[in-house]
């Protein structure tokens, strides 16, 4: 019997190996899965931007398909995102904004510069509700279905493209299910 | 001139290294045995934002703030592996530097060993066919035809000895 084909094993398992780690190599490694994606959105209990006596929580999100963007005034690449959630507004999406580790001032001077997106503005000075969503830097967004569970999760700013490619689609789907 | 310039150098190097030193916080512990805690977690601890980076050498905001986190739990009594679920519970398996051991996680952990394993068998089947096929193992078939080589071989060898002859 001839077993010579046992020989190229090795080469298979070398080819194997190129191949992923190939593919891992295109991968940003800055993007990674949310562990939070199919849990509940976390509990919190977080002052309004606009008025430190209202407070904004968990229950509020209920009902509706909401996006949550974490952002901050000191974060660039947030300014560049303004145009997609002002785009994403006008399509109907509800967003809350989460304000992360920002003061009121600078963040409200933010706003009336770029832009209002936001239904609910909360403001987390401290980044207590950006810890238990496991938030590394703004921009981040995570769309919540109306039951309040994470259903979708976007590392780093929205681009253009992402809005009618990956936002809204995934914005319908939650929404009609 | 030189010298001076030198000590310059010297003096703002050594300045910068202070500087880097005091941007780490130290968060201060009563007792001996949580800060001996807390120091081998922050060293266990994977900087999310960061590519390959404890959170207790990493200065990035996340890891400050995931620092102090881990100060507070401790502080509140919880475990080890509690402070550790905590943090994965929030930013996935990546902030572990030792992935736990389950089903996503065995090819990592076992694949060495399976490598090993199957090395091992390999060897092992080799030496057995080399043992087989030493010398002295030859055939009935096989001896003779090696005999009538042998002899054919020696036959023109002796006339080549001495060409003159």
């Amino acid at each position: 019997m001839n077993r010579r084909w046992l020989l190229f094993i090795p080469l298979a398992g070398f080819l194997v190996l190129a191949v992923m780690l190939w593919v891992g190599l295109g991968k940003d490694p800055s993007s990674r899965d949310s562990a939070l994606i199919d849990q509940p959105m976390p509990e919190f209990s977080l002052t309004a931007l606009d008025d430190p006596t209202v407070t904004i929580e968990r229950s509020d999100l209920l009902g509706h398909v909401t996006l949550v963007n974490v952002w901050g005034s000191w974060c660039p690449t947030c300014k560049d995102e303004m145009p997609q959630l002002l785009a994403l507004r006008k399509a109907g999406v509800r967003i809350l904004g989460v304000d992360y580790k920002d003061t009121r001032v600078d963040a409200r001077d933010f706003l009336n510069r770029f832009g209002n997106p936001f239904e609910l503005s909360a403001f987390d000075p401290d980044g207590t509700l950006g810890l238990d969503l496991g938030v590394y830097g703004a921009p981040e967004s995570f769309i919540i279905d109306a039951q309040g569970i994470v259903r979708y999760h976007h590392t780093g700013y929205i681009k253009p493209d992402d809005v009618k490619d990956t936002i809204l689609p995934e914005i319908q789907s939650w929404s009609s299910s | 001139m030189v010298l001076f310039l030198r000590l310059g150098l010297i003096l703002t190097l050594a300045l910068a290294t202070l500087s880097a030193r005091a941007a780490i916080e130290v968060h201060t512990f009563d007792d001996p045995a949580l800060e001996a805690r807390y120091t081998r977690l922050i060293d266990e601890l994977r900087c999310p934002k960061c590519q390959n980076e404890s959170i207790s050498a990493s200065n990035s905001m996340i890891s400050k703030d995931m620092r102090a986190q881990v100060a507070t739990l401790l502080a509140q009594g919880r475990s080890d592996d509690a402070v550790k679920a905590y943090m994965v519970k929030r930013f996935g398996d990546y902030v572990l530097y030792d992935p736990r051991l389950e089903a996503r996680t065995w090819l990592l952990w076992g694949g060495p060993l399976l490598g090993l394993l199957l090395g091992g068998v390999i060897i092992w089947r080799v030496v057995r066919a080399r043992r087989q096929s030493a010398p002295g193992q030859l055939s009935a078939p096989e001896r003779a035809r090696l005999e009538a080589l042998l002899a054919a071989h020696d036959e023109p060898s002796r006339s080549r000895e001495h060409p003159n002859d």
